[in-house]
């Protein structure tokens, strides 16, 4: 089966470069992911609620699939989004744990322990593009371009997937890490999605 | 399609499956009320895998291993030993893969006062996978799969592809969650727990009960027919579909869970399928859902049941232990009662069993559902 990738997006702590272009980003003393948001011009209030990880696949999926899928209402029950990383959702659990680990300043908070699944970018993804295909997580100890491409055709013996949001996205101790990869069976136009390319657009 | 060849429950019922599904059988819960526990504010009705039970079972293994495994994984071992004991699979073989489903793996070692013993890289899932895998000499990496309340289905669909198109002859799925203050403190914050056993698909139902379980199920290909044991069940089908709706509540039209099943049921004849093994957590939304979910798809006259009222909502081992445990009744030609359930009530009506009763059926369906929007459903076969 030929499976090409339509576009891809690399986001790291200091670049964000969309099918080899990279995007000037307005650097303020803030966070860094708070800065690509605004310099995308995209208005989404839910994306300052989101844990680091979330935010970083949430923006990466915005440049991925910004001039494609303009639609955002409409389901779309031909797209699953197949992702991976290192830490699962440490970043998140590490503030989580802040919460309770003493008795004297115990204060559990539901809007964070909710981030504490490393699926949870899936699901940011799917409810803003109406993605009603698989969501799936696997974890890794390495980035390895072999397993992602594995796990991403594997989602393709959904014989009404057509697409799939495959890729890297890991976040921790304020190390970001993310390759999004937009790909489609059947379709000419783009770089061959195999191994090689996904090693190769991940350097 | 891929046949179980062998399987294994460590939980608050037993040690072995037989032990498990006997106990269901009876109508044996495993919950209890936890006045203090986890060093919590709150008491807590949870299902938890007696500690001297646990370290008994680990020891009772001959093993060179000098590591020193957490709770976790060592349940996870113990749970993966015993399986494959009763097969002839040699473990160590590069035909075998092992595959990890859990969401929280060693999370309580972010506790620092529990932490001194283990290395830092103790609390990746990665790492706990490997221990496991190594534990029983496997020279491949294994899969870990982390996807919420569905990871064990999801577990099981991973198998079922790479069984399918890779070298792999077998698939050594372990499901396993254990308790923490880290997990049972978010539940409580999201005011998610009942302090009684749940009672699911119920008029009153107010929350679910969380448990402790590690269990496996060992997959082979259908080539290998004569390794295949006589009350063997298979899996014919499995698909995720996700609700695009809430990260953290339940679709309240159920689209992402009818999507799945009517994926995972095309082929089948709906008369076939002897009852539907539901999430059934006992929380208000998600029953309903499942319940708008299981009419919208035509399957309201079947026999509805939740395993929740038993084991708890184990979390990342849900998918495996409720799989082991549906397929078993199935053998037996059973269909077991819904545990806690008093006064059926949800959005749908829908033929929830309140005692046991007798099936000679051939399919069940089970279903999941998941934070993050993710659903998931299973349909199995008696060999």
């Amino acid at each position: 089966m030929d499976v090409t990738i339509c576009s891809y997006c690399r986001l790291t702590n200091d670049k964000v470069v969309v099918n080899g272009m990279e995007i000037p980003i307005q650097k303020t003393e803030g966070p860094w992911l708070n800065d690509i948001y605004r310099s995308l011009k995209i208005s989404y209030p839910k994306f300052f609620k989101m844990d680091n990880l979330s935010k970083a696949g949430f923006l990466a999926s915005e440049l991925l699939l910004k001039d494609e899928i303009i639609d955002k209402e409409n389901p779309k029950k031909d797209i699953s989004i197949v992702l991976m990383n290192r830490s699962a959702s440490l970043d998140d659990d590490r503030m989580y744990q802040e919460t309770i680990e003493d008795k004297n300043n115990y204060y559990p908070s539901p809007a964070v322990f909710v981030y504490t699944l490393p699926n949870i970018v899936n699901g940011e993804i799917a409810i803003r593009n109406k993605i009603m295909g698989e969501t799936s997580f696997y974890i890794s100890e390495a980035f390895s371009a072999e397993k992602i491409y594995n796990v991403a055709m594997d989602a393709f013996s959904d014989e009404s997937i057509s697409q799939v949001v495959c890729g890297w996205t890991d976040y921790e101790l304020n190390k970001c890490d993310v390759l999004l990869l937009w790909i489609r069976k059947e379709n000419q136009n783009g770089i061959p999605f195999n191994i090689n390319n996904i090693y190769h657009l991940h350097i | 399609m891929i046949y179980q060849l062998s399987d294994n429950i460590i939980s608050s019922l037993g040690f072995t499956s037989e032990e498990n599904y006997a106990a269901v059988k009876e109508g044996v819960s495993g919950l209890k009320y936890y006045e203090t526990a986890f060093d919590l504010p709150e008491g807590l009705m949870a299902s938890c895998i007696n500690d001297e039970a646990l370290e008994d079972a680990f020891f009772s293994i001959k093993t060179k291993s000098k590591v020193l495994y957490t709770r976790f994984e060592k349940a996870a071992i113990v749970s993966a030993y015993r399986a494959l004991e009763k097969t002839n699979i040699n473990p160590a073989g590069d035909n075998v893969l092992f595959i990890l489903s859990t969401t929280k793996g060693n999370v309580e070692l972010l506790d620092r006062n529990k932490s001194k013993q283990y290395e830092s890289e103790r609390v990746y899932l990665w790492r706990s996978a490997q221990l496991i895998s190594s534990f029983f000499g496997n020279p491949t990496e294994a899969v870990v799969v982390s996807n919420a309340c569905i990871s064990g289905a999801a577990a099981q669909i991973t198998a079922m592809r790479l069984l399918k198109h890779s070298a792999y002859d077998f698939a050594v799925v372990i499901g396993a969650d254990m308790l923490s203050k880290f997990v049972i403190s978010g539940f409580q914050s999201f005011k998610s727990l009942s302090t009684e056993i749940c009672k699911p698909f119920d008029k009153n139902r107010c929350g679910l009960n969380l448990g402790e379980a590690a269990a496996t199920l060992i997959y082979g290909k259908s080539e290998n027919e004569n390794l295949i044991p006589e009350k063997s069940v298979m899996l014919l089908a499995g698909a995720i579909a996700n609700d695009a709706n809430h990260i953290s509540g339940p679709s309240r039209t159920g689209a992402g869970l009818c999507i799945a099943i009517e994926k995972t049921i095309q082929h089948t004849n709906i008369q076939d399928i002897a009852f539907i093994n539901a999430h059934g957590t006992a929380t208000p939304y998600n029953d309903d859902m499942e319940s708008m979910a299981i009419t919208d798809t035509g399957l309201q006259a079947l026999a509805v049941n939740s395993l929740k009222g038993f084991f708890g909502h184990t979390l990342g081992a849900a998918g495996v232990v409720e799989t082991i445990i549906s397929g078993k009744a199935l053998s037996d030609n059973t269909i077991l009662q819904c545990k806690g359930l008093e006064i059926q009530e949800t959005v749908c009506p829908l033929n929830v069993l309140m005692k046991n009763e007798s099936s000679n059926k051939t399919h069940f369906l089970k279903l999941l559902s998941g934070f993050g929007g993710c659903n998931a459903a299973l349909l199995l076969r008696k060999k």
